[in-house]
């Protein structure tokens, strides 16, 4: 297969998964061959992406220029590294997701699964279509695909709550990307004349720096998925979704394109270069910062296990828009590689709080008094990627810490230490929000242990989530710990 | 030899529409009818395809020669506006409404037919004719009978409309004679290249002032320009659906060309823009009607006088894409007549198939209808998201000219304004995409009986969700068109 085929062919697998979940959950009615065609699917469209990576890697930009929309507009594709990663990052935890999804969605009794696995589908074709974007119409188009295409996921229950949430989700995406994005992509245009994605950016040194700075900042909150404050309201919100939602979409996918849309603009917009050391840097990693800690602190005082993990997200994402922020090599090695440390860890989270709801129908952290010792294999997955968000070797998750102070010390600013304050504090904090949940599943006695009390007695029978939940969040966890040791691969596919 | 059949455009639906008051066969009338609308239609692509890049075709009705004789001449933008208005026609016609307007009785329906055949002639005349005076007759031609279509309408304030319609339309229509017959008075010529080559419009000639004034105003109530736009709500939501559908999609395009017309060709853009200034009013007004007009579709709780107020919204989209008076913004606005006829023709269209199966197009009569009838709901999501401006729409396409054009202008402010106006647009198409598919059906009312519209009526509804992702995502034919027909404008040739 050529490259452009490959593109076409990673591009339209989705496609025909959402189109198979379609015929064989809906006309069909063999909800067990779409249970099993969408996996599968799922394996195809990562080998497909994976065969691109060779390519990237030997320094090619595999490109697909399908047609032109408006004069000097085309909608077209080229995979570059950030793209690869995110593209990998999606298509593989795909995979994942939609095995754990089968488990879930069975397990949890939910209805209208043909609807949501399709949808499901379309999703990852639209994160596809912003990985391999090659110019900011087609990364928008994309985008705003993406926020209409997981809306019916969110809303996915159908409840005055679910249509509430929805109503935020849209509200602020929309909003954000309308107002924002937009208007700068279309300031870009004028500006330059062209919105190709080019190596060195395609604003000119002439560009006056109130102008780089507003624009930055028009990017940066007009990639609303980034969620940054106060922008971040829609994330909480989407919780209300069925939890492989949060996981993949609003963990990794959906948030995931937010800060990769910003990393891209930062490399191929403004370009290293203009942005390196300026006024506008400098304002950007203070608002990263500033959401850094905010959310963390939030995040602590959740006592619903997924709205605490998503604070959390809220919280991590701001170390990638940090790090694109710096706009040094570094920094964007440090943000491309939390975007795959991060996945790992939080999608590992997320399916932990999904076995749990399964299992027990328990949502609180403060119900989890003991719980470790009956789901074991949940919790012992989820204290790995605990320590892997937190970033603590030997888990994937300190790599992108690490560079990331390695890119606070080497920006040339006066308060550069603050900086790598902020990140430790944040880290600190992290521990205070995971850990509490480690804490009281192994270590506190379970309120229903009896009256009787004697809690060294009578061990409780394990009672994991099924299979098909526990086995995905087992991978995921080991998956962050591999990742610690492929950083280097990592490392070198994101020097600039 | 398309000059020999350019006349047919205009004089074949004319000559129809006497056939079918002679035949008076409902079946055969309807058949008839859309057979002589797809000729036009095919003529005018025909046109459209031999005038692209430049090309003029001009005929002279009698073979007296201009500027005494009356001149039809077909250059981008008629072409542009013959083929909008033909394939509109066209899509819409196609639409089986099962029985016709509720107030026309079987033995009469031919007489809907013959109004209907004449309106789409008017339309075309307008935009073919090189003639002042003659622009005014089918101005007259189509305003009654589109006066008469209005009434047709089921409700009791269908009547009421169509005659508060009609004197808004009158006034219009006088004050475009009066301004005409000014410009008669000026230059001694009625033929539009003349008058435009005679005319030395400066700001000491009261005259000349007094006439672009008159046909300004004029064309504006026509165009339901805000805030002369009091008569659209009400038409628009008491005609038959299909009535409205097919004014949405036409006739208000077709002012909108006159009103470029006059600015552009006859007074030139220097005149206009530069001395008189008139983006001063009329950027103001656009952006008004931008807000406040889509701030009212947002307390609608009828969906048609929803979809009305957002046309009046969108109207100013157009004026504001004229006031910018440079390429890119003139085109925003030139293509955003093809663009909203689409998908607000197809959103009536959409409206027409919920009346027949619902009953009533009320907010609340459509609680829990998005799953009884999932195509025509998704054909009006695909609509919405078009009205918003979604990437792969044909709103975005519109959007992305007029902000572009108004940056060029440096007016940052309004382009700011633009985007903003947009999110109204996302409140009230988002309150009606809820209810159509979270809100659960009132006891009163229960939906189970709701079945999907026929096919007859749900595939031009189709065509057209379809063709506002086809033409969001491929706009040779539409932007570059709309973009040719602006650089002539600006040049002050038609």
């Amino acid at each position: 297969m050529s490259p452009e085929t490959t593109i076409l062919v990673a591009l339209l697998l989705p496609v025909l998964a959402a189109v198979s979940c379609l015929l064989l959950g809906g006309g069909l009615g063999r909800p067990n061959l779409r249970d099993i065609a969408t996996p599968l699917i799922g394996a195809c469209t990562f080998a497909t992406v994976w065969r691109l990576a060779g390519d990237v890697l030997a320094g090619g930009r595999p490109e697909l220029v399908l047609f032109e929309v408006l004069p000097g507009v085309e909608l077209a594709f080229q995979v570059e590294p950030l793209g690869l990663l995110y593209g990998l990052v999606a298509s593989g935890l795909w995979i994942v997701t939609s095995i754990y999804a089968v488990g879930y969605m069975r397990g949890h009794h939910e209805q209208n699964q043909t609807r949501f696995f399709t949808f499901f589908a379309l999703s990852i074709f639209a994160a596809l279509g912003i990985a391999f974007a090659s110019n900011l119409f087609t990364l928008f188009l994309f985008y705003e695909a993406l926020t209409l295409l997981t809306f019916p996921l969110v809303t996915h229950h159908g409840t005055d709550e679910a249509r509430r949430a929805g109503r935020v989700y849209l509200g602020i995406l929309l909003f954000t990307s309308i107002s924002f994005l937009l208007f700068a992509i279309l300031f870009t245009w004028r500006l330059t004349g062209t919105i190709e994605f080019t190596p060195g950016g395609i604003l000119g040194a002439e560009t006056s720096s109130g102008m780089v700075t507003v624009l930055l900042l028009l990017y940066a909150f007009g990639a609303g998925k980034a969620a940054l404050m106060p922008f971040h309201r829609w994330l909480p919100n989407a919780m209300v979704a069925p939890t492989p939602v949060s996981a993949l979409l609003h963990a990794v996918a959906v948030v995931k394109a937010g800060v990769f849309a910003i990393l891209k603009v930062v490399v191929y917009v403004f370009g290293l270069d203009l942005l390196g050391g300026s006024n506008a840097s400098l304002s950007l990693m203070t608002i990263a910062s500033f959401t850094m800690l905010m959310a963390a602190v939030i995040a602590i005082r959740q006592d619903n296990l997924k709205a605490r993990l998503a604070y959390s997200t809220i919280s991590q994402l701001a170390y990638i828009v940090l790090g694109a922020a710096m706009a040094t090599a570094t920094g964007v090695l440090a943000g491309g590689m939390q975007i795959a440390m991060h996945a790992a860890g939080k999608i590992t989270l997320f399916f932990c709080a999904g076995a749990i709801l399964v299992a027990t129908h328990k949502k609180k952290v403060s119900e989890l008094d003991g719980l470790g010792r009956t789901m074991p294999w949940t919790f012992a997955a989820f204290f790995l990627a605990s320590l892997s968000i937190i970033g603590i070797p030997p888990l994937g998750g300190s790599w992108a810490k690490w560079y990331l102070m390695v890119g606070a010390l080497e920006t040339g600013f006066a308060w550069q230490a603050a900086f790598l304050g902020v990140l430790m504090v944040s880290s600190l904090l992290a521990v205070f929000y995971l850990m509490p949940v480690v804490v009281r599943g192994f270590f506190a006695t379970s309120p229903t242990a009896g009256p009787s009390g004697s809690a060294g007695g009578d061990r409780k029978p394990i009672a994991e989530a099924p299979f098909l939940c526990v086995a995905p969040l087992v991978l995921t966890a080991l998956l962050s710990l591999a990742l610690f040791f492929v950083a280097g691969d990592l490392a070198s596919l994101l020097s600039f | 030899m398309i000059e020999k059949i350019l006349v047919l455009e205009v004089v074949l639906p004319l000559l129809a529409a006497p056939v079918c008051v002679l035949v008076r066969h409902p079946r055969f009338c309807r058949l008839f009818s859309l057979g002589v609308i797809a000729a036009c239609f095919a003529i005018a692509v025909a046109l459209l395809v031999e005038v692209r890049g430049g090309g003029v075709i001009s005929y002279q009705l009698g073979g007296w020669p201009p500027p005494l004789g009356i001149e039809y001449r077909v250059s981008t933008i008629n072409a542009y506006l013959l083929a909008l208005v033909t394939a509109m026609a066209l899509v819409v016609f196609s639409f089986d409404s099962r029985g016709g307007p509720p107030r026309v009785p079987e033995q009469r329906r031919h007489l809907y037919y013959a109004v209907f055949l004449l309106c789409i002639s008017g339309l075309l005349g307008i935009a073919i004719t090189g003639d002042a005076f003659n622009i005014f007759v089918f101005l007259e031609i189509s305003s009654l009978s589109s006066y008469i279509l209005v009434s047709l309408g089921g409700h009791r304030r269908a009547v009421m409309s169509a005659f508060y319609y009609l004197v808004m339309g009158t006034i219009g229509g006088v004050f475009f004679m009066l301004g005409v017959g000014l410009l008669y008075q000026a230059t001694g010529t009625l033929n539009l290249r003349d008058i435009a080559a005679r005319l030395e419009p400066s700001l000491d000639d009261r005259g000349t002032v007094l006439a672009l004034a008159l046909l300004v105003v004029g064309i504006s109530i026509k165009l339901a320009v805000f805030p002369l736009h009091h008569w659209l709500p009400n038409a628009y939501s008491f005609a038959p659906p299909k009535v409205s559908a097919f004014l949405a999609a036409t006739a208000t395009k077709v002012s909108f060309y006159l009103l470029a017309m006059v600015l552009f060709t006859i007074f030139g853009a220097p005149f206009v823009f530069e001395e008189l200034r008139l983006q001063a009013v009329l950027l103001p007004l656009s952006i008004l009607a931008m807000f406040l007009a889509s701030g009212a579709a947002i307390f609608q709780t009828d969906l048609r006088r929803l979809l009305a107020y957002s046309s009046v919204a969108q109207i100013g989209y157009m004026t504001l894409g004229l006031s910018t008076a440079n390429a890119t913004g003139l085109a925003g606005g030139l293509v955003h007549l093809f663009n909203h006829a689409v998908m607000k023709g197809g959103l009536f269209l959409v409206v027409a198939c919920l009346l027949y199966r619902v009953g009533s197009v009320h907010i609340d009569a459509l609680a829990g209808i998005g799953r009884r009838m999932p195509l025509t709901s998704a054909a009006l999501v695909i609509g919405g998201l078009s009205l918003i401006g979604v990437p792969g729409t044909v709103g975005f396409v519109s959007k992305w000219y007029l902000v572009s054009g108004v940056l060029e202008r440096g007016w940052t402010a309004a382009a700011v304004l633009i985007l903003l106006s947009s999110l109204l647009a996302l409140v009230y198409v988002g309150k009606v995409v809820e209810v159509l598919y979270f809100r659960k059906p009132a006891e009163t009312q229960p939906v189970d009986h709701v079945r999907e519209a026929p096919l007859g009526m749900l595939a031009p509804a189709w065509v057209l969700a379809v063709a506002a992702v086809f033409f969001g995502l491929t706009t040779d034919w539409t932007y570059g068109v709309a973009r040719e027909a602006a650089e002539l404008l600006l040049a002050g040739g038609i």
